[in-house]
């Protein structure tokens, strides 16, 4: 680790004033040389592995009073981003009318990391990708643009099958993101400009040309909150992994389901553990809506889902990993009591 | 889970807690990094970023300016050191590649600096701005690189005595009924003790103290002196407490030696806490290996031919191997058997000990062979076995101490529903997952090696022991603790247990499962030549030695004995008619058929184990049988085990209590191992890419949901005079055969390489 000033930030216009002064026209958000601190879970351990080398580091855990809520209303919920994932997964009404979010959430992680860590830092978390954490390894193009990508025919078991490029394969490793991407939540954004919103699924980048440009965010932005509109009570969360607890998925699949008189309203679909960013497959989502459930189907749409699938030496069974994921997920939440 | 502390049965000792559970959960227990130095300063070691080449030249410059910085030791100004032989050629190290010797890299995170400062925030980050240019060469990583070599480990490796072999293996094969040939490939594995590969350093003078965890205070003390070129008196190496070893801190690494020099040459304490991914390249680990088994039966079941080749990678510089071979051709009753294990030569670290070294890779093969076999025989598992059971070893025919193998099997399978088993595969299943049950033997050899100890009895019964065993977790306080007390009749409380230091009378390495019966043979021992002395003062007229056997208990006399008409002595009409205070006794003892070097290869700190096949007239093994519940769900295929069922004999069972928590850490290690645990190599480099524990899988709670172990009664007076079977090494071993066979059961599939993974499935 290297010397870093550290600074409380005790309100938001003071969080985003810090975190911009030090920020560098030419640094992608990721490599800024002031990085905020919520829960630390993922900065930390990187500064420790040298991969994350800030120079300031800005502790946002004062706007815990006003960015923790979890406020569900009678038809959308709102998250704040400082809220624990423990309190959120813990949350009555969450695993009653979300509990894609819920159980993302509880399927995530340990005990102790869930306790500390945050959602906005959560859907914040950067790869695991063993190269890109090792700073021994020279070629990775999201720590040094254009250096080149060990994964790409290294140890890659663990990597992306969908939305990689020639220049990165990490995988994008949490799960509430599927969840929120699945459910069309709308990020909050706190900037020097005030507020602005976006859907999820704008927030994340996927690695193009450009691997270490992560985010949408600028400089000084911080999340402060999610919001959904709707309820979604049919809604599983299904992750796939080589151990029980505390580990990251293999392949996940979030999905939402409005289903009247056996007919599919509306469905969501987003896949962790596989993409590198976190994945909405809508032409899946799109064979879905209007039709009656049977197992077929949901093989049509498992495939669907994993039609532009792309694997390397270590991670081709993601594909038929995945698919079946999917299938089950479908399965479960047709059948789920609500 | 059961509960902690199970009833002892016929020769077990009672189930009292360990002795150092109260310094242990409440943080007092002091492990390496631990003791307090004055004025250390902190190392920080930087590791190869390539696996063979060398190195052009450093930049420390931007390291220099780090605030607190005091030195960077390279190849370029590093402490000479003389070299130490691998161990199994006479030395201590467990390599002979010799860091910061020169610029050449000889394999992966092989260390080339050390950084040494005023703090280790400040080590760690010089380290960080060092620049290293290298010239890399091309590695040989493992099996499939080319540029490797390969030679039969006999003649290379001089504890790799023969390839076992009896009868006419070719002939027999050829003419068997049923036949079966298979090929298992095992992977790379690390210890990852909680513990890291801490040291740290401190001369008084021209005495060096080394505070490091180890597994053998002798052999470190005495490599360490070789290697500084210093009398052996002169180094003591402390270590109260081992944060679990496993193997890897059974031999000296080349860590300890450069901070003595580093030490010595600022004068100052120095303190190493290396990270968790150096601790994957700094030590040694488990090689991988593939093997071969061919089985040949007659169609009810009777082995007739029995063939296993193995191949193990090592280093370039030494030729380490482990050769189970010496154990699976021995295990079943099979008249021509032929084996062969090989070499082969990567650019690697060496690969060393790793617990139930021999034995886990190579029981996997057997056991899983003897499995396929039994499907192909339409025959139960168990009964297959049973048909193979013998009481003498099939090579050359010497019989086994005891063996409670078909006993095990009983046992177990009772407890673990066994003959609720339907046997067809995929027969089984609960909602999403198919449910797959499977068995195998594990055995493991009992080994004793030379130890002394000294005892001192004051006349209020206090008593101490001092011995430099090594409590690496296993209850060695515990166990001597209760030795002592038992022997002199003096109540447990009143004993007290000094060990992890070489000030302390020498006990051999802490591996091959022999430290209890070492250790509590020599205590026994001297503990009886204090009384001895305390009966021929207490009553002259008797028969002293005979006396000294038939009365047990000074201050207190076992209900046993009682029951005999024996009666306590008066420790204090004892002392009295001594005439002393305290009553103190140092002895030596050695196992049946030591070598004649025995306790001078003992001070020198060189291992002399005896025991398991290779004891003159009869053959020593630990056994048991472990069944197992598998679940691979249908649609992710991922696999779980929430039951392993283990039923182990291993002589006189000192503290049921601690025998039963090292039997189950090695089924759960063994599950692990199955299911989890690989150490995956780039090819490219011949790098290790998961070395931390966030991506070398280990079970979490929640993968472990019952564990059920069962203590076999069984009395063997023919290994040692406390009459114990190591067993720390026995439950690991059968563990990944069981939970593959169970995995057939399951799915069909049969499954020859390690770990298993989901993706390895095919439903």
């Amino acid at each position: 680790m290297r010397p870093f000033s550290y600074q409380r930030a005790t309100d938001p216009d003071m969080a985003v004033q810090a975190l911009s002064a030090a920020a560098a026209a030419n640094h992608p958000l990721s490599q800024a040389i002031a990085q905020p601190l919520a829960g630390g879970t993922t900065l930390i351990d990187l500064m420790k592995l040298d991969v994350m080398r800030p120079a300031a580091i800005v502790d946002i855990n004062p706007l815990a009073q006003a960015w923790s809520a979890i406020e569900p209303g009678s038809d959308s919920l709102r998250l704040g981003a400082l809220a624990k994932m423990s309190d959120v997964a813990a949350h009555a009404e969450i695993q009653r009318n979300y509990p894609v979010i819920a159980s993302s959430l509880k399927l995530a992680a340990s005990a102790q990391l869930r306790n500390m860590a945050t959602l906005g830092g959560n859907v914040m978390q950067r790869t695991r990708c063993s190269y890109f954490r090792d700073v021994s390894y020279e070629n990775c193009n999201k720590r040094n643009p254009g250096s080149g990508c060990a994964a790409m025919d290294g140890v890659n078991r663990m990597h992306a099958v969908l939305g990689t490029s020639d220049q990165c394969i990490a995988t994008y490793p949490g799960d509430l993101a599927q969840a929120l991407i699945a459910l069309d939540a709308v990020v909050e954004i706190t900037g020097r400009a005030g507020t602005r919103s976006i859907p999820f699924a704008e927030l994340h980048k996927a690695p193009g040309n450009s691997p270490d440009i992560e985010t949408t965010l600028q400089p000084g932005e911080l999340i402060s909150a999610f919001s959904i509109q709707g309820r979604w009570p049919r809604s599983v969360y299904l992750k796939a992994r080589d151990r029980q607890s505390y580990e990251f998925a293999l392949s996940s699949a979030a999905i939402a389901l409005d289903v009247q008189d056996g007919t599919i309203r509306d469905a969501r679909v987003g896949l962790g553990g596989v993409a590198t960013m976190p994945w909405r497959a809508r032409e899946a989502e799109a064979l879905l809506k209007g039709q009656k459930f049977d197992e077929a189907l949901a093989q049509r749409v498992a495939d669907a889902a994993f039609a532009d699938a792309r694997g390397r030496r270590h991670n081709s069974f993601k594909i038929a990993l995945g698919k079946r994921v999917v299938a089950r997920a479908l399965q479960q939440a047709v059948t789920m009591e609500i | 889970m059961t509960a902690a502390a199970p009833s002892p049965k016929a020769n077990m000792g009672q189930p009292v807690p360990r002795y150092d559970a109260a310094a242990k959960v409440t943080g007092r227990a002091t492990y390496a990094s631990d003791m307090p130095l004055d004025n250390p300063a902190y190392a920080f070691l930087l590791t190869s970023a390539i696996a063979k080449g060398r190195i052009d030249r450093f930049d420390l410059d931007d390291a220099k300016r780090v605030r607190g910085v005091i030195e960077i030791v390279t190849h370029e100004n590093a402490p000479k050191l003389k070299e130490s032989k691998l161990f199994s050629n006479g030395g201590y190290a467990g390599t002979t590649i010799q860091p910061l010797k020169s610029a050449d890299i000889a394999h992966d995170g092989q260390i080339i600096a050390v950084v040494v400062a005023e703090s280790y925030e400040a080590a760690r980050e010089a380290a960080n701005r060092v620049k290293v240019s290298y010239t890399a060469t091309a590695p040989s990583a493992s099996f499939d690189s080319p540029g490797t070599t390969t030679a039969a480990a006999k003649g290379q490796n001089a504890q790799f005595k023969e390839d076992p072999a009896v009868g006419d293996f070719a002939k027999a094969f050829d003419a068997a009924e049923v036949k079966l040939t298979a090929a298992y490939d095992t992977p790379t594995q690390h210890h990852n003790p909680m513990e890291l590969f801490s040291t740290s350093c401190a001369w008084m003078g021209d005495n060096l103290v080394i505070y490091e965890g180890s597994q053998f205070v002798y052999g470190l003390k005495n490599g360490v002196a070789e290697q500084l070129g210093i009398d052996a008196d002169k180094v003591r190496v402390v270590n109260p407490y081992v944060g679990g070893g496993f193997g890897s801190r059974g031999s000296m690494t080349p860590r300890t030696a450069i901070i003595a020099g580093i030490a010595k040459r600022l004068g100052r304490p120095i303190k190493l806490v290396p990270t968790r991914d150096q601790g994957f390249t700094i030590t040694t680990h488990r090689a991988e290996t593939r093997q071969e088994i061919k089985l040949g039966a007659n169609r009810d079941g009777k082995l007739l031919a029995l063939r296993h080749e193995g191949a193990e990678v090592s280093s370039r510089a030494d030729a380490y191997c482990v050769g189970g071979t010496k154990t699976t051709t021995r295990l079943y009753a099979c008249p021509n058997v032929d084996s062969l294990v090989s070499i082969v030569r990567a650019d690697r670290n060496t690969p060393g000990f790793m617990r139930s070294p021999p034995e886990v890779p190579y029981l996997f093969a057997l056991e899983s062979a003897m499995d396929a076999l039994a499907v192909k025989l339409n025959m139960d598992p168990v009964e297959l076995r049973r048909i193979n059971d013998t009481t003498n070893e099939p090579i050359g025919g010497k019989p086994y101490t005891s063996r409670s193998l078909m006993a095990c099997f009983d046992e177990a399978a009772k407890a673990f529903g066994w003959a609720q088993r339907s046997p067809q595969p995929k027969s089984m299943s609960d909602g999403d997952w198919l449910i797959g049950y499977g068995c195998a033997a594990t055995c493991y050899p009992t080994q004793m090696g030379p130890s002394a100890a000294r005892v001192r009895l004051q006349r209020d019964g206090r008593t101490r022991v001092e011995i430099a065993g090594h409590e690496i977790g296993t209850g060695a306080y515990t166990v001597i603790a209760q030795t002592a007390a038992e022997r002199l009749g003096v109540p447990l409380e009143k004993v007290a247990v000094f060990m992890g230091d070489s000030d302390l009378p020498p006990a051999p390495v802490a591996g091959g499962s022999n430290s209890t019966a070492s250790t509590c043979s020599a205590v026994m021992m001297v503990c009886d030549q204090i009384r001895q002395r305390l009966f021929k003062a207490a009553m002259p007229a008797q028969s002293l030695t005979d006396r000294a056997k038939e009365t047990v208990g000074l201050g207190q006399t076992p209900a046993t004995q009682a029951a005999k008409g024996d009666r306590p002595l008066d420790i204090e009409k004892a002392f009295d008619a001594l005439g002393v205070g305290v009553v103190e006794e140092y002895g030596e003892w050695k196992p049946e058929g030591a070598p004649l070097d025995s306790f001078r290869a003992m001070h020198n700190g060189q291992v002399r184990l005896v025991g398991g096949h290779a004891m003159k007239d009869q053959i020593a093994y630990a056994f048991g049988a472990e069944f197992v519940e598998v679940r691979v769900n249908r649609f992710t295929h991922e696999i779980r085990c929430p039951r392993l069922v283990g039923a182990f004999a291993a002589g006189r069972i000192m503290n049921p209590r601690t025998a039963r928590s090292q039997l189950m850490g090695g089924l759960i290690w063994g599950m692990s191992s199955a299911l989890l645990e690989a150490t995956e190599i780039d090819e490219r480099n011949a790098r290790y890419v998961n070395d931390n524990l966030a991506d070398y899988l280990v079970p979490v709670n929640a993968d472990v949901a019952g564990v059920e172990v069962i203590l076999l009664s069984e009395q063997d007076d023919r290994i040692n005079p406390v009459g114990v079977k190591g067993l720390g090494e026995l439950a690991n071993v059968g563990t990944n055969a069981a939970i593959c066979n169970a995995i057939h059961h399951a799915t069909g599939q049969r499954i020859r390489k390690l770990p298993v993974r989901l993706e390895n499935i095919e439903v």
